[in-house]
C-alpha cells in the first residue's frame, strides 16, 4: 500500500492474497473435543475480505457447530484470551488473518498443547494463575513528595512498560519446551511469569528483592534460552533478551560469585 | 431443594473489570475481616475495561496548573447536558486525583512529564489536559494493576461465572444463583451485600466495540430484583470504530489519535468538524486548523480543535457526512494522523510511540500503515450512560443490600459520558460501592435464601436442551442487533422504535422456543441462549426510554425532535417492572443543585 492520500485510495482489498483475490471458501480442521480424548473435524465455510481466524470459528459456531467452545473478548489483540495452535504455531486467534494463510489446503486450529485440554479450543490455564499468586508482590520505596507521590523519568519506565504490555494469552508458556515437553510446571514459572517478576524487580519504585526465589521456586535455571518465548509474543516483547537474560545475571551475581557478594553486603541493594 | 453448590461470601462482587475489582479490594480492605468474592464471566484481566485506550480522566494538574476539580465538575456537567447525578459528578471530580495516585502506589507505571510526575493527555469535552495514560493501553494497565493488587487480598475469584438471577429476602438481596462455564454446574451464592459490576449493553446491537460479554446483565438482574433503572435511551455511539474490513466492523480507533492531533475530513478532504460548532462549547473551540493544532501540541492559549467536542456531536457529524454523500468507500469518514509530518520531523516515531497498539492494530487487521495513510472509521456502540438507579454517595441502589458501580450503574455521565470519564468513574465509584457494600454487610446479618428461586432458575436454565426443533440462539441474537442497530440506534424515530418493540416481543417469543445442541460443558450456543433474557430486557428499556424523550440531546438523537427541549431537563426517566411484570416508566425530577456547585458552574463559563 502505497497511497499516500486518502483521495486517491482504492476501496479495492490487498491484491493478491488468496482470501482476497477470489477464494470462496476455505476448510478449517479444528479440533475437538474434552480432556478424555477427541479428534479433529472439517468445517468449510465462505471467505470473506479481511477474516481473522476467530472470524472463521465464530461464523462455524452460528452457522454449524454451535457448542464449539472457543474463549475470546476484544477481537483486536489486546485481551489475549483467544490463543490457540493455527497450522501448529501458537497464535491469537484474532490477530491471524486468513488472507497470511495458505488456504489451498485445510487449516488446522487445535488448543494450546502445554495446558489441560476441557474442551475442543479452552484449556485449563488456571496454573498460570496460581503461579502469579506466588511471587513476591510489588512493594514501593516511601514517597519521595510530601503529597506522597512519586517522582520518576520516563527514561527508568520505558524498560518496564515493555514488559507490562504483556496480555497474558500464554503463548510464551504453551510454546517453552521447559512446560511443553517437560513438564516442569512444579519447578518452572515460564517466561511470562519471568518478565512479570522482571517487571517487579526494574519498577523504578520496587525494593523487595526476588532473585532468591528466581534461583529456588521459580526455576530461571531452567530456561535455556532458546527464544521460542520471544518469537510467538504478539506484543512483541523481547522476553529473553531484556527480561530473562538480565535476571539471570542477577542470580548469577547473587549466588555464584562471592566476591561481589561480600562487596554488595556493604553497599545498598544494587538497582539498575 | 436441589442440591446445588453453595458458596459464602459476605460481600459478592459481580464483575471483575476496573469497577469490580475496586469494589472488591474496598470491601475486603473496608475492616472487620469480610470475606468478599468475585465472579466474572471471563478469565480475571480480561474484562472489557482492558480495551480502554485513552486514560482515567483526573484533575491532577500535572500539565495544566489551572486544572481542578471544579473545572472537571463543570466539564463532566456540561458534557452529560446537566442530567447527570451533580452529586457523582461532584465526587468523582473530587476523588479521582487520590484514585489514580493510588494505582501508582499500586505499581501502575504512567507515562510521565518532563519533571518526573504523571502525564496527562487531551481528551473530548475535558478543558485541560487531563487523562493519565499509558500509551493507547491504559486499560491493562490499569486491570492488570488492580488484578496484581486484588490477589495478595484473599479475595475468592471465580472464573468464567454466569449468574443466572438475584435472590431476596423480602425486600433485600441475599444471594445469586449462577453457573460455572467450564462444567456447566450450578452455584449457589449466599451474600450479606452484592455489588454489580458487569459493564454494558453493547451486544444488544450489531456494530459495537464491546465483547460478548456485554449483554446487559447487571441492569436485567437489578431490574428483576425490583431495581429501578435510569437514564436507558442514552446510549453513547463512539464516532470513531473502525468500518474496513467487514470482519473488524466496529473495534474502536481511540479519541487519543485526535488529541495526538488526528483530523477528520471527509472524501472531499474538508475538515467538517469545523462547520458545525454546537453554541455552548463555540467559545472553547478553535477557528481554525493552526489553534487546532497549537492545542494538541500545549499552546495554553490555543482553544481545542473541533474534532475533540463530545463523542455524541462528533458522531453524529460523520453520520451526516455519510448520509450526504461525503463518506469514504466504506460507510465512514477519514481519521488521519499521518498529516502532522507536516508539523513534526520524526512524526513516524511519534505515532507508534504515543498510539502502538492503533499502529498495530491497522496494520494487522486493516493493512493500514497510520504513519501514511488516514484510516477509516464510522460510530460504533460504545457505551450506556443509563443503568442501575443509585444514591450517589453509596452506590445502593433501590433494593436494600444490591449495590451498582461502573457502567451498568447511572447518574455520572447523564447524557453523554466524556471519553476518560469512564476509567475513573469505575474507581471512584468501585471504591464506593466496595466500602458501603461492607458497611452493610457488617450491619446487617445474612438474609435467607429462596430455595424454589433457585430451583425454578435451575429449570429454566435447562430447558433449551430439553426442547426439540426450536431455533438456535445465534439466530435470535442476530436478529435483534439488526433490530436495535436499523431501529433504535444513532438516529432515532418515534414508528421505527415502535415497531422495535413489536419485534423485540416476537423475538422474546422465539427466545423462549430456543434450542441448544450438545451438553452442559462449556458450551457457547447454550451460554449465548440463556444471555438472550437479559438482552431482551434492556433493549426493550432503551426503545421504551427513547420513545419517552421527545427531544435530542446528549447521545440520544430524535430525527422527530431534533432540537434540545428545556423542559425535559428537570427528569430521569426511570423504569421498574411492574405488578405484572411489565414495564413501568416513570419521570422522576432532578434534585435541586445546591448552590456551591452552581456557583461552580457559572465560575467555569
Amino acid at each position: 500500500m502505497a497511497t499516500t492520500t486518502v483521495a486517491e485510495k482504492s476501496p479495492a482489498p490487498t491484491a493478491g492474497s488468496p482470501a482476497e483475490a477470489g477464494v470462496r471458501s476455505a476448510t478449517f480442521r479444528v479440533w475437538r473435543g474434552d480432556a478424555t480424548g477427541g479428534a479433529f473435524r472439517d468445517y468449510t465455510i465462505d471467505v470473506a475480505p479481511g477474516m481473522v481466524v476467530l472470524d472463521a470459528i465464530h461464523q462455524i459456531q452460528a452457522e454449524q457447530a454451535n457448542d464449539l467452545a472457543v474463549r475470546w473478548n476484544c477481537k483486536a489483540g489486546k485481551c489475549g484470551s483467544c490463543s490457540a495452535e493455527i497450522n501448529g504455531k501458537p497464535r491469537l486467534m484474532c490477530m491471524t488473518r486468513l488472507n497470511d494463510l495458505p488456504l489451498e489446503k485445510p487449516v488446522t486450529v487445535e488448543p494450546m498443547h502445554t495446558f489441560p485440554r476441557i474442551k475442543d479450543l479452552v484449556t485449563d490455564v488456571s496454573w498460570n494463575f496460581r503461579v502469579k499468586k506466588g511471587i513476591t508482590k510489588f512493594t514501593p520505596r516511601p514517597p519521595d513528595a510530601p503529597d506522597g507521590t512519586w517522582r520518576m523519568q520516563q527514561s527508568d519506565v520505558d524498560r518496564v512498560q515493555e514488559f507490562r504490555k504483556c496480555i497474558e494469552c500464554f503463548l510464551c508458556q504453551d510454546v517453552c519446551h521447559v512446560l511443553r515437553e517437560h513438564e516442569k510446571e512444579d519447578e518452572f514459572i515460564g517466561p511470562r511469569f519471568l518478565v512479570y517478576v522482571a517487571a517487579l524487580e526494574m519498577h523504578p519504585l520496587d525494593v523487595a528483592d526476588r532473585v532468591p526465589e528466581l534461583q529456588k521456586s521459580h526455576g530461571i535455571g531452567y530456561c535455556n534460552i532458546t527464544k521460542c518465548c520471544t518469537t510467538v509474543c504478539p506484543e512483541g516483547i523481547t522476553i529473553t533478551d531484556n527480561a530473562i537474560i538480565p535476571l539471570k545475571e542477577r542470580v548469577v551475581d547473587e549466588f555464584y560469585d562471592p566476591i561481589g557478594k561480600l562487596v554488595k553486603i556493604f553497599s545498598r541493594k544494587r538497582r539498575s | 431443594m436441589a442440591e446445588f453448590e453453595t458458596v459464602t461470601h459476605d460481600v459478592l462482587v459481580i464483575g471483575a473489570g476496573g469497577a469490580g475489582l475496586r469494589a472488591a479490594i474496598a470491601s475486603v480492605t473496608a475492616g472487620g475481616g469480610l470475606t468478599v468474592g468475585v465472579v466474572c464471566k471471563s478469565l480475571l484481566g480480561k474484562a472489557h475495561t482492558v480495551m480502554a485506550e485513552g486514560g482515567i480522566a483526573a484533575s491532577l494538574g500535572n500539565v495544566d496548573d489551572r486544572d481542578n476539580w471544579k473545572v472537571h465538575f463543570s466539564d463532566t456537567m456540561r458534557g452529560g447536558q446537566y442530567l447527570n447525578n451533580w452529586r457523582m459528578a461532584e465526587l468523582h471530580a473530587k476523588e479521582a486525583p487520590a484514585r489514580v495516585l493510588e494505582l501508582e502506589a499500586w505499581g501502575a507505571l504512567f507515562d510521565r512529564t518532563p519533571d518526573g510526575r504523571i502525564l496527562q493527555r487531551n481528551f473530548g469535552g475535558h478543558k485541560y489536559p487531563r487523562l493519565a495514560h499509558v500509551g493507547d493501553r491504559t486499560g491493562l494497565e490499569m486491570i492488570r494493576t488492580l488484578q496484581d493488587h486484588a490477589i495478595h487480598l484473599g479475595i475468592d475469584v471465580h472464573m468464567e461465572c454466569t449468574v443466572l438471577t438475584l435472590l431476596k429476602d423480602g425486600d433485600r438481596v441475599s444471594g445469586a444463583f449462577a453457573y460455572d462455564r467450564e462444567r456447566g454446574r450450578f452455584r449457589l451464592f449466599r451474600a450479606k451485600a452484592i455489588v454489580l459490576a458487569t459493564g454494558g449493553i453493547g451486544r444488544a446491537f450489531r456494530i459495537t466495540s464491546n465483547s460478548w460479554e456485554y449483554t446487559g446483565d447487571g441492569q436485567s438482574l437489578a431490574y428483576q430484583a425490583g431495581a429501578a433503572l435510569q437514564d436507558m435511551e442514552f446510549v453513547q455511539f463512539h464516532p470513531t470504530g473502525m468500518v474496513w474490513p467487514p470482519s473488524v466492523r466496529g473495534i474502536l480507533v481511540t479519541e487519543g489519535v485526535r488529541g495526538e492531533g488526528g483530523v477528520l475530513r471527509n472524501s472531499e478532504g474538508r475538515r467538517f468538524m469545523f462547520d458545525d460548532v454546537p453554541e455552548n462549547y463555540r467559545a472553547q473551540t478553535a477557528t481554525d486548523p493552526d489553534e487546532g493544532w497549537r492545542y494538541t501540541q500545549g499552546d495554553k492559549s490555543a482553544k481545542r480543535p473541533p474534532e475533540l467536542l463530545t463523542r455524541d456531536h462528533v458522531a453524529r457529524c460523520i453520520m451526516r457526512e455519510v448520509r450526504e454523500g461525503r463518506g469514504s468507500p466504506h460507510g465512514g469518514v477519514y481519521l488521519d494522523i499521518a498529516w502532522i509530518k507536516e508539523r513534526l520531523p520524526n512524526a513516524a516515531d511519534h505515532i507508534k510511540k504515543k498510539l502502538p497498539s492503533m499502529y498495530h492494530q491497522f496494520k494487522q487487521l486493516a493493512d493500514i500503515d497510520i504513519t501514511k495513510e488516514a484510516m477509516e472509521v464510522g460510530p460504533t456502540t460504545h457505551y450506556v450512560m443509563g443503568g442501575i438507579r443509585v444514591d450517589g454517595d453509596s452506590q445502593m441502589s433501590t433494593v436494600p443490600g444490591l449495590f451498582a458501580a461502573g457502567e451498568c450503574a447511572a447518574g455520572l455521565h447523564g447524557a453523554n459520558r466524556l471519553g476518560g470519564n469512564s476509567l475513573s468513574d469505575l474507581l471512584v465509584f468501585g471504591k464506593r460501592a466496595g466500602e458501603h457494600a461492607a458497611a452493610f454487610a457488617r450491619d446487617h446479618g445474612a438474609g435467607r435464601v429462596n430455595d424454589a428461586a433457585a430451583d425454578d432458575g435451575a429449570r429454566r436454565a435447562l430447558e433449551p436442551f430439553e426442547r426439540q426443533g426450536g431455533e438456535g440462539p445465534y439466530q435470535i441474537q442476530q436478529a435483534l442487533q439488526h433490530t436495535m442497530q436499523d431501529l433504535v440506534g444513532i438516529v432515532r424515530r418515534e414508528d421505527d422504535m415502535r415497531q422495535a418493540l413489536g419485534r423485540i416481543a416476537d423475538l422474546r417469543a422465539r427466545a423462549q422456543r430456543v434450542t441448544v445442541e450438545g451438553n452442559r460443558e462449556y458450551n457457547p450456543g447454550w451460554h449465548t441462549a440463556l444471555d438472550l433474557g437479559n438482552l431482551l430486557t434492556i433493549a426493550e428499556a432503551i426503545a421504551r426510554s427513547a420513545i419517552e424523550r421527545k427531544e435530542s440531546r446528549g447521545g440520544h438523537f430524535r430525527d422527530d425532535y431534533p432540537a434540545k427541549d428545556a423542559s425535559y431537563s428537570t427528569f430521569n426517566i426511570v423504569i421498574r417492572q411492574g405488578a405484572d411484570g411489565s414495564m413501568q416508566l416513570t419521570r422522576e425530577p432532578i434534585a435541586p443543585m445546591p448552590d456551591e456547585l452552581r456557583t461552580v458552574i457559572a465560575e467555569m463559563g
